[in-house]
């Protein structure tokens, strides 16, 4: 019924056209639940003393970053928001740009889990989780940012609808209300959506615990999930009927938050292709950190047989599409500024590319467009640090983007007293590198202690999930042997 | 009977099976036996299971669309309320209320109320948290979460019997025990108790603080738990400071200098006395005589006040504007603060009605009296002096002269030119107050501002 070959992809990269054959999701011929579960379960079972010395190199930097980004945002507000360099008429600098940054590089995530849940690409139950944990990581991170940015800190309840002393509502009709309301119900929902894909696989870790704390810890978390087929019933309809909702939710968030730009009367921002450009360079940047956090992932955690090949070479593939829309809004922009006439839009535009900030421009044309470009080539999607070095770059280059957008206009307005030329401080630069931090050591410690793959998903697409197949007979040994995967499954 | 005793002793029948084809035909055999307590446990959700075991459908759709819809009312009443009632945002001379502008909210709040239900129904549909269920005491159920299957019927069951059950499942089981009742109660230890009656305790705390500060009285200044701007390195006006000598910190000008805009050497404009008389004290006028002094108060207008029909014209701007809501717009005395006043029958709390400018104490006074009283006030009237400028407040003499002459007037002028109709303009004994603007307080309330 399917044919089995571990080395049909990966180091070979030709000869697995044949549409008629579906490859494997999972990969080697003697995979099953056992071996699956071990793997994923595994990683979080290492114990402390044995921890991945790259992990923990990893997270020791991660963390000296956090703490720095804490002292900064305590200087932040103890001081004022004038320790940025923030400034007339440059109001909106790095934090809405790190903010835009961040919060897109969170749709990926979602996109995977709900959209391709929805197409039915079984690829995605290998790549889903994490891509989820990232994208809950990332809206931290981007929350983090108008968090700070509103000043008093101390108030910041202001931005809901709440009773308050003064009598006073926000006003509904500001797109920057819409972005409060888009981004906690994307933060919330997102979370829901991960935390209750992951209770099964909280549960598998709870049954194969092999001391309390472990067994208490991830006992209440999955809730006493037993297995039951009446409950996965009630499970699958709920997890579909989120899927959903989280669909048209994914597609809104960047929307409401190109709004935040396009409502406003400024050149350069004032265009209607904003809600559908800013969501296929969410796509875009999302799926480049996917790629950059599971390459190292699956190298190091031995999950290459489950995060396969395959996943990267489909992965590319999107990212190119959605570098070739990003690449057609830019030129459409330059287009609908001739075309349009309005002389302070055509100056926007030509500004932006050959003005003050050509070289912000240029980046981000060259890393979003011109390099993802190499993705046309199978050898060199199969090649693992040219896809490394792609997913950077276009992260450098989709922050560039955001960088373009904010701040050319915002200097270059209709009237040229009120042009000015925006530098960062080095809060700025510290506080975005900090961000970095926060991000990181969230998602380490997701990868050391929680599944770092949907594992009752990647059992649902292994061909002896379905009944009628064949049997394969052979007597697993019993559970809860913490095998070290990473050696059994290398090339 | 002895079977019946076995059933209270055991939770249910389970046994185990390897692969997916063996537990779903088992499934389907406990199915057509009959059984309604019972549930197949697999590691991952099987395709075609639902059949199997004969499964129905779930209501959480409904429930979710349920919620979603309330979602809907809810995000748009909250923002009909917020900005178009409650308080009403105007936008660029937009409608209060458009539709439009309201969707991304009203959509974001359908999503978030919809993913909670589907979230929190399904743990409730489904009774999560479930924390102590004695499968989980079998070893062996461990490995359901991993890569085993097993069917478990309930002793709760009214057809249970074990040995049938056991019969139907031992066909295609790999495995097969019972599992026993959980009678082990894990009692928490002691100091856990006492640890989260503290904790309950503590979490009124500040539920009572809000309570006392919504219904208690305090002498003490309020509590600034975010200082803000309030407090800053600054000395205030008013306030007294050692840094100086004189213990103020506030400077005095310099002897023998007037602040900008401060000479006042021109008595008529300023004072509304003869050039060079003794000027009247900055006190409220107090009919008649000015504690016993007799003042040279001005029977015209001060020369440097033209009166012509600009500064009536100003005039009656002014008079408009800070006059005019006691005095009334045409000098009768029935101002809207009048007519309130009269309503809530103010003058059991010393309310002085306001002047009727056309009767005739009101004409009798000098214009240097009219200006004194604009500037300083008469009896529960207040002085102008530091809102109108001084030109200004001769502006409203003049005007109030001017209306004098031309306003209720006991009959019709012999000069009435043909076809105007004459009406007496009413006083306030003829004013019959409306039944809305009738709020007379209950009798036994207290005269609560009558020092104010």
């Amino acid at each position: 019924m399917t044919i089995t070959d571990p080395s049909a992809f990966g180091s070979q990269p030709s000869g697995e056209d044949d549409p008629s054959v579906r490859l494997p999701l999972v990969e080697g011929a003697s995979e099953d639940f056992s071996t699956v579960t071990d793997a994923v379960a595994g990683i979080a079972e290492i114990p402390v003393e044995r921890t991945n010395r790259a992990w923990i190199i990893c997270f020791a930097i991660s963390v000296s970053l956090l703490g720095m980004l804490g002292m900064l945002i305590l200087h932040l507000i103890t001081t004022g928001v004038g320790v940025w360099g923030n400034n007339n008429p440059a109001y909106w600098g790095w934090p809405i740009v790190n903010f835009v940054f961040w919060v897109g590089i969170g749709h990926a995530g979602t996109l995977i889990s709900a959209i391709l849940f929805l197409t039915r690409q079984n690829w995605r139950t290998g790549v889903n989780r994490a891509a989820e944990a990232m994208t809950i990581f990332a809206v931290v991170c981007a929350g983090m940012f108008p968090g700070i940015h509103i000043g008093r800190v101390w108030v910041a309840y202001w931005l809901f609808p709440l009773p308050n002393q003064m009598a006073m509502w926000p006003n509904f009709r500001s797109p920057l209300l819409w972005d409060v309301f888009a981004v906690s119900t994307y933060a919330s929902v997102s979370l829901l959506f991960w935390y209750m894909g992951m209770v099964p696989d909280l549960a598998t870790f709870r049954d194969r615990a092999v001391n309390n704390t472990r067994r208490i810890a991830y006992g209440i978390f999955s809730l006493g999930w037993t297995g039951s087929s009446r409950h996965w019933h009630v499970y699958e309809r709920a997890y579909l009927l989120l899927a959903a909702l989280a669909t048209p939710l994914v597609l809104s968030v960047h929307s409401v938050v190109s709004f935040d730009f396009a409502v406003s009367q400024l050149p350069g921002w004032h265009t209607t292709i904003f809600p559908p450009y800013f969501v296929a360079g969410a796509i875009f940047s999302g799926f480049a950190m996917v790629l950059t956090l599971m390459i190292p992932a699956r190298q190091f955690f031995g999950l290459k047989h489950i995060i396969t090949m395959r996943h990267i070479d489909v992965m590319c593939r999107i990212l190119m599409a959605t570098g070739l829309m990003v690449g057609y809004a830019y030129s459409i922009e330059f287009f609908i500024a001739w075309y349009g006439g309005v002389q302070y839009e055509s100056f926007a535009f030509v500004n932006r590319a050959f003005g003050n900030y050509w070289w912000a421009y240029w980046i981000m044309v060259s890393c979003n467009v011109l390099i993802p470009q190499v993705f046309w080539s199978k050898k060199l999607r199969a090649n693992l640090w040219v896809v490394m070095v792609v997913s950077i770059t276009t992260n450098i280059g989709m922050w560039f983007e955001r960088f373009v957008i904010a701040v050319t206009s915002l200097t270059r307005d209709f009237v040229p007293s009120s042009w000015g030329y925006f530098s960062p401080t080095w809060v700025d630069i510290t506080m975005f590198i900090g961000s970095f931090g926060l991000f990181f050591t969230l998602f380490l410690l997701f990868l050391r202690f929680l599944p770092v793959v949907a594992i009752a998903e990647v059992k649902t697409v292994m061909p002896q999930a379905h009944a009628h197949g064949e049997d394969h007979g052979e007597s697993h040994s019993a559970g809860g042997s913490a095998a070290a995967p990473a050696s059994r499954h290398d090339a | 009977m002895s079977d019946q005793k076995k059933n209270d002793e055991i939770h249910g029948v389970v046994a185990y099976f390897d692969d997916v084809d063996s537990v779903m035909s088992a499934a389907r055999k406990v199915r057509d036996a009959g059984y309604k307590k019972w549930d197949t446990y697999t590691p991952f959700p099987v395709h075609g299971i639902d059949e199997a075991m004969g499964t129905k459908p779930t209501i959480l759709p409904w429930i979710v669309l349920g919620m979603g819809l309330t979602g809907m009312a809810c995000g748009l009443l909250l923002q009909w309320y917020t900005n178009a009632y409650d308080y009403v945002f105007l936008i660029s001379g937009k409608p209060n209320w458009s539709l439009p502008a309201n969707i991304p909210v009203t959509f974001e709040v359908v999503i978030l109320f919809s993913a909670y239900t589907a979230f929190f129904a399904m743990l409730g549909l489904n009774k999560l948290p479930h924390l102590s269920n004695p499968l989980h005491k079998l070893p062996k159920f461990r490995r359901v979460t991993a890569d085993r299957f097993a069917i478990c019927v309930e002793a709760k069951d009214p057809n249970f019997d074990a040995d049938r059950v056991r019969a139907i499942l031992g066909a295609n089981t790999s495995e097969m025990e019972d599992c026993p009742v959980d009678t082990s109660r894990a009692a928490l230890p002691l100091w856990f108790h006492a640890v989260m009656a503290l904790v309950t305790c503590a979490t009124f705390i500040p539920l009572s603080l809000a309570v006392k500060g919504r219904f208690a009285t305090s002498e003490k200044p309020r509590y600034h738990v975010w200082p803000d701007m309030d407090f800053q390195r600054k000395r205030k006006t008013q306030t007294g400071w050692e840094g100086f000598e004189d213990g103020r910190s506030m400077r005095l000008p310099v002897e023998g200098t007037i602040p900008r805009g401060e000479l006042r050497d021109d008595f008529e404009l300023y004072f509304g006395v003869a050039q060079g008389s003794s000027v009247p004290p900055r006190a409220t006028y107090e009919a008649g005589s000015m504690g016993g002094e007799k003042f040279e108060w001005l029977q015209s207008f001060p020369t440097a006040v033209v009166v012509d029909e600009a500064l009536l014209e100003r005039g009656r701007e002014r008079y408009g504007i800070y006059c005019g809501v006691c005095h009334g717009a045409q000098g009768n005395g029935l101002g809207a603060v009048a007519l309130r006043a009269k309503a809530i029958d103010a003058e059991q709390w010393g309310w002085v009605s306001p002047k009727a400018l056309q009767s005739d104490s009101a004409k009798a006074y000098t214009n240097g009296e009219l200006f004194h009283i604009a500037s300083h006030g008469i009896s529960s009237m207040k002085g102008y002096g530091s809102q109108i400028t001084p030109k200004d407040r001769w502006a409203i003499v003049a005007f109030v002269r001017a209306i004098q002459a031309s306003q209720a007037l006991p009959k019709a002028p012999a000069d009435l030119p043909a076809g105007v109709d004459f009406e007496p303009v009413p006083t306030i004994k003829d004013v019959r107050l409306s039944e809305a603007s009738v709020d007379a307080p209950a009798s036994g309330t207290e005269p609560a501002g009558e020092a104010r």
